[in-house]
């Protein structure tokens, strides 16, 4: 056991916990941070997504020890940036979640893609966004969210053949 | 907007009488009881400015509604409420919902499955909101000493225009409440072009909460003093623990205790099993890795896929075991037919995939238990648990929590039934979690099955003769769950000779119910079976379809209107352009389902590339009869049916390899991502038919429609899921 201080959506929060355990389980199960979600435990899915230091990144294969003096931000502390806000307000809008178990992880990929491109393309949503899995395939209401978010016209603009 | 005069130009249906019933409640609240043929009585207790035990209206005016069924992501607990909330007469922004606990006696039956719930609560669910609403009337009337039928309601509040009076509901709760109960089977009802609330589309009441990361899942619960536990069931299905090395685990940092449980032999409820106690769930997931169990897999462990294929291969051009439908002589009009199409069609087992793992807390203290799970028949988990512990249901406190996802699952025990056996022998609160690898190793799988199918076109590109040997899972002439297939299956009805048998191959894994069941599959084989007929009749792909929608039926009808299908059929070529001029390489593809009471008709356009294809889009229509509930779900429900389906045809399949499932993770059987995501278009046609459920009826007919497209794009025919297209050449 080792005792690491966290900054964490803002605040320092002390944790006395083995090196190796995940971040995801040190958010859950020792800081009571349920907001980020457990879907498969080896990177596939994307539910655990964190942002330390900014960069989306996966909770549950992140052992605590190699966090450092990163700042982590969860769910619970992304409308704390102008970006995660509007990312929130436009998720309501668009009125995205069916089960809604994912959307954690989706909402920090979608802020962590609109902070590095303010305007996205299609093609740079699919990208930034398929790593995490929406198991009731929201991604047509995901899509629009990101748009909303970002200013952009809200329709499906991808071309089809003939259409 | 106002709605009209008590009694006035309010629609009144005898026809559900009965559904509700209602009578004085002990101590002289008002007992509104949720009463269906065949299930239980309420029995409750309501106060203050409780009307029912649904409603219940502060002095304030704040409404609260309670939402009776769990919630998956399908937007019950959004709908159930707008339905109380529209014949109230409230606004909806004034209305908090609440979730119910599992108590049938209060509520009724608690099961949200089978796209079950608008059918069954369309019309109770108003009686409930019209029956509270029609005690505040009485209250104002009494309050003011004028006639009822001179009131009338809106927005929260009783009018009398005669004197220009108006009252809020809050200030007329405490009477309301005290008022007799009025009998639900004869409240009026609310003309539909009065809707405020139903038909407009209405947001996730969870919404705010689930993107602030809320705890709100059975993953999420915490008790104080709360246990973790991992419970590792043999690999293979029906096997059991020995013995393990329990000093070697019991020595793994933050193990509390570790044991074998001993099952009853019924995977819904409880297998053998090895249970690890962790102070967290890590520690118990990390001690598991140590973890070596001797098990006894017993005769499961000589199933595998291959050995079943070969099976179902030994059946081809065999008589069918059983006889599920025969019209007219199949094999005489095949003898006489001008074509004859005869082809195999397979799909695999394939899993849930909830994303949040089954899970369930659980704290017995003496002789009661109170539960946190996501059970979706939440009423069987609680009297489960109340057998377990020998003890009475009414001990048993089950909270209902949001579910991440279900899609057919959790209506087991199974995980229920696991913490219960871990806290009683750990005598303290237990989070039971299962890991991923646990979750596709043991789960209830969509059965595989096969179609040897043969047909018979006359010299007019006509259907003549339509048989199919089915061959699927099952022991002793009983089919496993989800297996079996209906008499009516299309085209039965549709063509003068139909013959429909089937033939069973005893199964080591459980099965069960997966978003569709059965059609899920059945869509895949039989509406691409009949594109093939269609292209032997020469005909194009909607046209042959349509047409044969229109046969004069044959045989036993069933339950399937072919006018419904044939408008949904028309109208997705419309929306979808059908036979528009499309680009080199890309190709639409047509195919429809009747399924849990749903009519869906779906185009899906694909353009191939150099060793692969793309959908781009599916086109969506559907008929659920005169009202969508809620919009704005009702279309995110097909979208996601859809969108699952493609997902399932692109990727998925459980294998069994000596008695072992060999996938573990979301790589080994993937779900639909984002770049593989289609547009979507969805258009309701209203008919003139009860309101039905959306959970699954658009799914079935994505898949062929996809492997319809493929065909006309490249020629290659999909007849064995998942789609291969490096397997067939192309």
């Amino acid at each position: 056991m080792t005792a690491y201080t966290l900054a964490i959506n803002g605040a320092a929060r002390t944790v006395d916990v083995d090196p190796a355990m995940p971040l995801l389980w040190v958010l859950r199960d020792e800081l009571d941070l349920k907001g980020t979600k457990f879907g498969c435990g080896v990177a596939q899915c994307g539910a655990c997504t964190v942002h330390l230091s900014g960069v989306p990144t996966r909770a549950c294969i992140t052992p605590i020890e190699s966090v450092g003096a990163r700042a982590i931000t969860t769910i619970e502390g992304i409308e704390q940036t102008a970006v995660g806000k509007q990312v929130q307000t436009a998720w309501l809008s668009i009125d995205v979640a069916q089960c809604g178990y994912c959307q954690a992880g989706q909402i920090m990929a979608a802020t962590a893609l609109l902070s590095a491109k303010p305007k996205p393309t299609d093609a740079d949503i699919d990208s930034a966004m398929d790593g995490n899995m929406c198991r009731c395939a929201t991604y047509p209401r995901i899509r629009a969210a990101i748009k909303e978010a970002a200013g952009l016209p809200t329709g499906d603009a991808r071309q089809i053949g003939g259409e | 907007m106002a709605s009209k005069p008590d009694h006035a130009s309010r629609e009144v249906s005898a026809s559900r009488r009965g559904f509700l019933k209602a009578s004085a409640a002990a101590g002289g609240g008002l007992l509104l009881s949720f009463s269906m043929p065949g299930l239980l009585d309420a029995s409750a207790q309501t106060g203050g400015g409780a009307l029912n035990v649904f409603v219940t209206i502060a002095a304030d005016g704040a409404v609260t509604i309670v939402s009776k069924n769990p919630e998956q992501g399908q937007g019950v607990q959004t709908m159930l409420p707008m339905l109380i909330a529209e014949e109230l007469d409230v606004d909806w922004k004034d209305v908090r919902v609440e979730q119910a606990m599992a108590d049938a006696a209060r509520y009724g039956r608690q099961a949200t499955g089978g796209s079950n719930c608008t059918p069954t609560h369309y019309e109770p669910m108003r009686r409930v909101g019209a029956a509270a609403r029609l005690m505040l009337v009485r209250a104002a009337a009494a309050q003011w000493g004028v006639p009822e039928a001179s009131l009338r309601t809106a927005s929260g509040r009783v009018h009398h225009d005669g004197s220009k009076r108006s009252i809020g509901y809050g200030e007329l709760a405490a009477r309301a409440a005290g008022i007799a109960p009025p009998d639900p089977a004869s409240v009026s009802l609310k003309n539909p072009k009065d809707f405020t609330i139903i038909g407009k589309p209405t947001k996730n009441v969870d919404a705010p909460r689930i993107v602030t990361g809320k705890p709100l899942y059975g993953i999420d619960v915490s008790v104080p003093g709360m246990l973790h536990a991992v419970y590792q069931k043999c690999p293979v299905f029906g096997g059991k623990a020995v013995s393990f090395n329990a000093d070697v685990v019991k020595a793994q940092p933050g193990v509390v205790d570790a044991f074998i449980v001993k099952g009853n032999g019924n995977p819904e409820e409880l297998l053998d099993g090895v249970a690890i106690v962790a102070n967290s769930w890590w520690r118990a997931e990390k001690a598991r890795e140590k973890l070596v169990v001797k098990w006894d897999e017993g005769a499961g462990a000589a199933h595998s896929s291959a050995g079943y294929a070969a099976g179902a291969a030994a059946f081809s051009g065999k008589t069918p075991e059983q006889s599920i439908r025969s019209d007219g002589d199949v094999d005489a009009a095949l003898g006489k037919a001008a074509k004859v199409v005869e082809a195999t069609y397979h799909y695999p087992f394939i899993a849930h995939g909830t994303l949040e793992p089954q899970v369930c807390v659980v704290n017995i203290t003496g002789d009661k238990a109170e539960l946190w799970t996501p059970s979706r028949m939440p009423g069987e988990a609680r009297a489960y648990v109340a057998r377990a512990l020998n003890i009475a249901e009414a001990d048993v406190k089950l909270h209902i929590v949001r579910a991440g996802g279900a899609f057919g699952r959790r209506r087991q025990s199974d995980f229920v039934a696991e913490a219960i056996a871990v806290a009683k022998v750990v005598k303290k609160p237990v989070k039971l979690l299962w890991s991923r690898a646990d979750d596709f190793q043991h789960d209830f799988y969509r059965p595989a099955g096969w179609h040897h199918f043969k047909a018979g076109i006359d010299s007019d590109g006509k259907l003549i003769a339509f048989k199919d040997h089915f061959v699927t899972f099952g022991e002793g002439g009983r089919f496993a769950p989800s297996a079996d297939i209906a008499a009516g299956e299309f085209p039965a009805s549709h063509v003068p000779n139909f013959a429909l048998g089937a033939s069973l191959i005893p199964l080591a894994a459980p099965t069960g119910p997966l978003r569709a069941p059965r059609s899920n599959a059945l869509g895949f084989a039989f509406q691409s079976f009949i594109d093939e007929l269609a292209h032997a009749a020469g005909k194009d792909q909607l046209q042959f379809r349509l047409d044969l929608l229109k046969t004069a039926r044959t045989g036993a009808p069933g339950n399937f209107d072919a006018n419904r299908m044939h408008a949904v059929l028309a109208k997705v070529g419309e929306t979808s352009g059908w036979g528009r001029k499309l680009p080199a390489g890309s190709a639409m593809g047509v195919a429809f389902y009747f399924s849990h009471q749903g009519y869906f008709a779906e185009v899906a356009q694909v353009a191939m590339s150099e060793r692969t294809f793309k959908v781009e889009k599916i086109w969506i229509v559907g008929d659920v009869g005169r009202q969508i509930v809620n919009p704005l779900h009702a279309t995110a429900m097909c979208e996601g049916s859809a969108l699952d389906g493609i997902g399932s045809a692109l990727g998925q399949k459980i294998t069994l390899e000596n008695g072992r499932v060999k996938e573990r993770t979301f790589a080994d059987h993937p779900f639909i991502r984002m770049s593989q995501a289609p547009k979507v278009q969805v258009d309701f046609l209203m008919s003139d038919n009860n309101p039905t459920g959306l959970g699954e009826p658009a799914l079935p007919p994505a898949i062929p429609a996809l492997c319809n497209a493929i065909f006309a794009a490249t020629g290659k025919r999909i007849r064995s899921l998942p789609i291969d297209l490096a397997a067939l050449g192309a």
